[in-house]
């Protein structure tokens, strides 16, 4: 088996900010009735993840790398490593025998970027192309927005002040890749978060 | 004579020249003034041609209103059309050329127009070109689209940069005059967020210029202490050069921004469009002084009266040394004051109100200038350029009383209140007669989402006309935002203001009121389109009674200045034409953007390689690398071919086709759409979806099935493989893969939201290959890992494993009649496995093969192509595909459309397979004829092709087409004809050409 190899394979640009390609990263759909304790199970097992509150990412309570990003009233997207993304399907099918529910992998399905520093500037870049509201009263460390990206679908999380971290698909990746640079011109900061 | 004075100009930096070419020469002005006020610095009184009758025009105003003089800016990649030189900073190295005109514009043919007004009147265009029918396509419409419009086109691409940003705010100020200041800092105190926009590059708007005095400093002085303020206020952005463009539903609005009109050499983005989401929106867009109707107000020199005085004190530029006044109102009476105070001749103040103003007009008087109460003007002469005025009576018919020598005529007929914005999303508005106005009524103002309003206009915008009614007007404004949008009302004290008396504004709409014809014909309300006070009376008198009607008869306010100067006075007119009220004939409707405003800002960032997002599959660099022939399949691309150095696209596909029938192709077919359908309803859900039974499909097996619209026609296609108990996995075609993913989540969110389904689109997460061939089995088998013999996985079901060390799921199906497998590998492992392929086919000859490939070899076994046998009006019957139609379920999407009379018309056209008899290949979409015509007099006809191409395979045209009665008809020869006129003769036969029996597929 060949290492994966993600949609744009680590690039990266400096402008206003900085734009990196993450690299191949797990990523499981699941969606069913987020509400009940067999749900909470699940994930709490699998990967010692809290379902998260409408608009939230949440990383895990233990040593684990993963975290948990609200999508939709009964869907949410599990981040972890990718080469632990098997063995967590595994768990999440067996704790959820008999419920109702969809967990599939869509880690190659996506492409994830990072865009780091100042963090006006960071929430300036991705104002540009998305029209969710980025200002540092409604889009805190935590926060977790699926919207779009220009003329494309995306989501977008901020694990820290200075970061934010963007999710399309795969074959979009090097267009989001191409908008995030061109927003990131130097000659172009707008001056509006502070 | 237009000069610069020797002082004066609040804007300039006479330390600092700037040159600048009009129509090529080179003159110059100072940094900090617009084109118009240089132009005007450099006596260039005359600056553009009016757009029908060619008449001679000069600049009317000082800011976004400016309807005459309109130049094409820069030059090459930077040009740019119908720019107001008022609006337009001045740079050093600015080329303009005026417009329409020739040879120039000084002497320009077209003014002959104005000599032939007789016979252009309103309507023209309507009652000209009507007859002789055959004049239309060789005289009239040459003619007209020589004459339409006033700038040229630009004709290369534009150099620069642009871009979008998004805003949340809670309180959006729209103007930075001093009302939109206060209301900004009332709303900021309360620490809602705020963010100011101004359109032009100074704060303060034109309270400086009228003068007066807040909390007991000058007003200019008064709006720096604010401004300050507010910049200290992290809750509040402020932005000079942005506009206010438009306004929409549930406050959305759009901000104009010109980062690098006034220095377009710098580095970044020209012009950004701000899309705002605002709770509130306070529009603080000012007031627009209006035109008096009266004969020769359209010749260069006769200006606004406020907008003479903007020019004097804000860029110290006199308009002429003799300025003669006519005015219905106080307000010109500052002009005649502060042209007085710089030195220059005031002849006389014609006030058309007899009992005359105010407090100003007692100052004027008292500074020796002469005021005539109840005059007018009744002509003013001159051709291109203002030489004099003759005086009348208002209350006659225009005898004249006496001739008075000007350079200049400063004309006020009050002000109006841009209600543009507050209208855009449905603000109405009232009549406020006694200021001779239409203000916003508030009580109707546009509302959002929770029906509550979400505009409130402010200041001169909101009718309040003097300082400290602006001022108090605009404070409540702000305060009321602040408390709409959620935030506590702050502290804070209203600025004091002395309040000046002034008398009313009389309603004067035309001088003198009895104007005859001669005059009238000669009185302009729209200057940018010619549309003149007799233009507008002979709509009337046409019948034109709506406004509406008689905006589009006349052509009034539809210019590029969308009629800010004249559809106050328009309406007035047609008003009186129709013996009734200003309000009874209501307005014409407000529509964004406030001005024009460039394509580039609406495209944004999309342009060159982001123009639009292109699709990648994990191969598409290889096919890149491999002489990929591009076939755009919706934001995809797809190889159409590979075509190999010097080899044509035509030789490469009939390659690819012969060598995957001969021994092995392989295809990227990772575009086809995968959706994954799970749940305890999963199986009831797929039998409504498709119109055969998937619910009986057993797990392991695939089942080709077809996807109807609700009226019954035939919309995707596609294998649906049997996961588990509860999942299906549904293959869709390229394009449909989001549309059918919505087209179930809509039946599900709304129609059976309480079916448990689950369904995720998984297509991006394989790459999918189809392994076509004799030898495709052998080359699995290289690979190793999974046992696929004839047996162990028969046709039509699939298996998981690993190949090759690559986790696997393989599915034998064919769609080209060939032993065929697709094989689905995680994506990040997609471009590895395809080298895998390629590397141990080579042996075999492994030819990667493109659509066209698969198009042809579908078509040889006669299989439909969604898009090709389907266009949105084909159900299954008509292809044949009676098979695939469950009549054992009590329902599926479109069964009901099935039944309805048409689509069970045994007329229905059905599908065959065509031969030429000479083995050419038929035109697509060709029609095949009929004896007769039909009531249009077109051939009558019996059917049309669908698919056509040329078979490598067989060496000769192969086509399928929708024929009248068909597969009744095996045999016949039928004609289609081509787009040469002649036609083509073709043997109706059965669709699958190559190996009927299905031998080669199951081996």
């Amino acid at each position: 088996m060949s290492d994966p190899v993600s949609a744009l394979n680590g690039a990266s640009f400096e402008g206003l900010v900085t734009i990196a390609d993450r690299g191949p990263v797990g990523m499981i759909t699941l969606c069913g009735d987020l509400s009940t304790a067999a749900m909470a199970k699940a994930v709490d097992t699998a990967l010692g993840l809290p379902i998260p509150p409408m608009g939230r990412i949440q990383p895990a309570k233990g040593v684990s790398e993963g975290q948990a990003a609200w999508m939709s009233p009964d869907e949410i997207l599990l981040i972890l490593p990718y080469g632990q993304v098997s063995t967590a399907l595994r768990s999440l099918e067996k704790s959820l025998k008999g419920e109702h529910h969809l967990a599939e992998n869509l880690s190659d399905a996506r492409a994830l970027f990072s865009v780091t520093g100042s963090d006006p500037l960071v929430r300036e870049v991705l104002a540009k192309l998305s029209p969710a509201d980025l200002h540092p009263a409604a889009f805190k460390p935590g926060d977790f927005r699926r919207s779009r990206l220009a003329q494309v679908a995306g989501a977008i999380w901020m694990p820290a002040a200075g970061q934010i971290n963007v999710v399309c698909f795969r074959s979009v990746a090097a267009y989001v890749y191409d908008l995030l640079c061109n927003a990131a011109d130097p000659a172009a900061p707008v001056d509006y978060f502070r | 004579m237009s000069t610069r004075l020797a002082q004066g100009g609040r804007f300039l930096d006479r330390s600092e020249q700037v040159t600048f070419r009009f129509n090529g020469k080179y003159l110059k002005g100072f940094a900090g003034d617009t084109l118009a006020s240089a132009l005007l610095a450099n006596d260039r009184m005359l600056m553009g041609r009016s757009f029908k009758y060619h008449r001679p025009r000069g600049v009317v105003a000082s800011g976004a209103e400016e309807p005459n003089a309109l130049v094409g800016l820069g030059a090459g990649a930077r040009f740019e059309p119908n720019q107001r030189v008022t609006t337009t900073e001045l740079f050093d190295g600015l080329q303009a050329e005026s417009q329409n005109h020739w040879p120039s514009l000084e002497y320009d043919i077209g003014a002959v127009n104005t000599y032939l007004s007789r016979f252009l009147p309103a309507g023209f265009y309507y009652k000209m070109f009507l007859y002789p029918r055959a004049f239309w396509k060789h005289v009239y419409e040459p003619f007209i689209r020589k004459s339409a419009g006033l700038g040229k086109a630009p004709t290369s691409a534009d150099a620069d940069r642009y871009e979008h940003f998004n805003a949340t705010t809670d309180v959006l100020v729209i103007g930075g005059g001093v009302a939109g200041l206060q209301a900004a800092l009332a709303a900021g105190r309360s620490g809602a967020r705020v963010l100011l926009m101004e359109q032009t590059a100074h704060w303060g708007g034109r309270a400086p210029v009228d003068g007066g005095t807040v909390d007991g400093q000058q007003v200019d002085a008064w709006i720096g202490t604010v401004v300050s303020e507010l910049e200290t206020m992290s809750n509040v952005t402020l932005r000079l050069r942005c506009m206010g463009a438009g306004v929409y539903d549930h406050g959305y609005m759009l901000g104009y921004e010109r980062l690098r009109d006034h220095a377009p050499d710098a580095d970044g983005p020209r012009h950004r469009l701000w899309r705002v989401r605002a709770r509130q929106i306070v529009t603080a867009t000012g007031a627009i002084e209006r035109p008096i109707s009266f004969a020769g107000n359209d010749i260069p020199g006769v200006m606004l009266a406020g907008a003479v005085r903007d020019y004097a004190v804000n860029w110290g530029v006199s308009v002429g040394d003799r300025v003669v006044i006519a005015t219905n109102n106080d307000d010109a009476y500052r002009t005649a004051i502060t042209l007085k105070g710089l030195g220059l001749h005031v002849p006389v103040i014609l006030d058309a109100r007899a009992t005359g103003g105010g407090a100003l007009a007692e100052a004027a008087r008292a500074l020796g200038i002469r005021v005539e109460n109840g005059k007018a003007i009744a002509k003013v002469k001159g051709g291109k350029r203002v030489t004099g005025v003759a005086i009348c009576a208002q209350a006659g018919e225009g005898a004249v009383l006496e001739d008075i020598a000007c350079d200049a005529v400063a004309m006020s007929g009050g002000w109006s209140p841009v209600v543009h914005l507050w209208s855009h999303c449905g603000g109405k508005l009232l009549w406020d007669a006694d200021h001779a106005m239409f203000r916003p009524d508030p009580s109707r103002a546009p509302t959002g989402v929770d029906g509550q309003a979400m505009v409130i206009a402010a200041g001169a915008a909101n009718g309040a006309m003097d300082l400290a009614a602006v001022l108090a007007d605009a404070d409540q404004a702000g305060r009321a935002a602040a408390l709409a949008a959620g935030h506590q009302m702050a502290a804070g004290k209203l600025p004091r203001v002395e309040v000046q008396q002034q008398a009313a504004i009389a309603p004067v709409w035309m001088m003198p009121q009895g104007a005859p014809y001669a005059l009238r014909a000669k009185s302009w309300l729209d200057f940018q389109n010619d549309v003149k006070v007799s233009d507008v009376q002979l709509a009337v008198q046409e019948g034109f009674t709506s406004v509406e009607h008689a905006k589009r008869y006349t052509t009034l306010g539809m210019a590029t200045d969308q009629g800010k100067l004249s559809n106050i006075n328009g309406l007035a007119t047609l008003a009186h034409a129709l013996n009734t009220d200003i309000p009874s004939v209501g307005t014409t409707t407000f529509r964004p953007p406030y001005t024009p405003i460039s394509m580039g800002a609406i495209a944004g960032e999309a342009r060159g390689k982001i123009f639009q997002p292109l699709r990648r599959t994990p191969l598409h660099d290889w096919h890149a690398a491999n002489g990929a022939y591009w076939e755009p399949v919706g934001y995809w691309r797809r190889p159409y071919c590979y075509q190999r150095p010097g080899e044509s696209v035509h030789d490469a596909v009939a390659r690819e086709v012969t060598q995957t029938r001969a021994s092995l192709g392989l295809l990227d077919a990772s575009t086809l759409g995968k959706l994954v359908v799970k749940g305890p309803d999963a199986g009831r859900f797929m039998d409504m979806l498709y119109t055969n039974m998937m619910s009986n499909l057993a797990v392991g097996k695939c089942r080709y099935g077809l996807m109807c619209s609700e009226n019954g026609f035939l919309m995707d296609d596609g294998v649906v493989a049997r996961m588990s108990e509860d999942t299906w996995l549904c293959h869709t075609t390229t394009g449909g893969a989001d549309r059918i993913h919505a087209h179930l989540e809509e039946w599900l969110q709304t129609e059976w939201w309480d079916w448990k389904v689950y369904v995720a689109n998984v297509t991006e997460q394989y790459a999918q290959f189809a392994v076509v061939g004799p030898n495709a089995r052998n080359l699995l088998e290289k690979l190793g890992g999974m046992d696929l013999g004839k047996d162990t996985l028969p046709f039509m079901q699939w298996a998981e494993g690993s190949l090759g060390g690559v986790a696997a799921r393989v599915f034998r199906i064919s769609f080209s009649g060939e032993l065929s497998f697709e094989v689905a590998v995680p994506a990040s492992q997609g471009h590895a496995f395809w080298e895998r392929l390629m590397a141990e086919g080579a042996e075999f000859g492994a030819t990667p093969y493109g659509t066209e490939a698969l198009h042809i070899m579908r078509a040889e076994k006669g299989f439909i192509m969604i898009g090709d046998e389907t266009d949105g009006t084909v159900i299954p019957q008509d292809l044949g595909l009676g098979w695939a139609i469950s009549k054992k379920k009590d329902d599926y999407i479109g069964k009901r459309g099935q039944q309805r009379s048409h689509m069970t018309d045994p007329n229905r056209w059905q599908l065959v397979g065509l031969e030429t008899l000479d083995g050419s290949t038929l035109p697509d979409g060709a029609y095949a004829v009929a004896d007769g015509t039909n009531a249009n007099g077109q051939r009558n006809t019996q059917g049309r092709v669908t698919s056509t191409y040329h078979s490598p395979t067989l060496g000769r045209g192969i086509a399928m087409g929708l024929v009248l009665d068909g597969p009744a008809r095996m045999g016949q020869v039928i004609s289609f004809g081509k787009t040469d006129g002649t036609e083509v003769k073709a043997k109706i036969v059965d669709q699958v050409f190559f190996d009927k029996d299905g031998e080669k597929q199951n081996v």
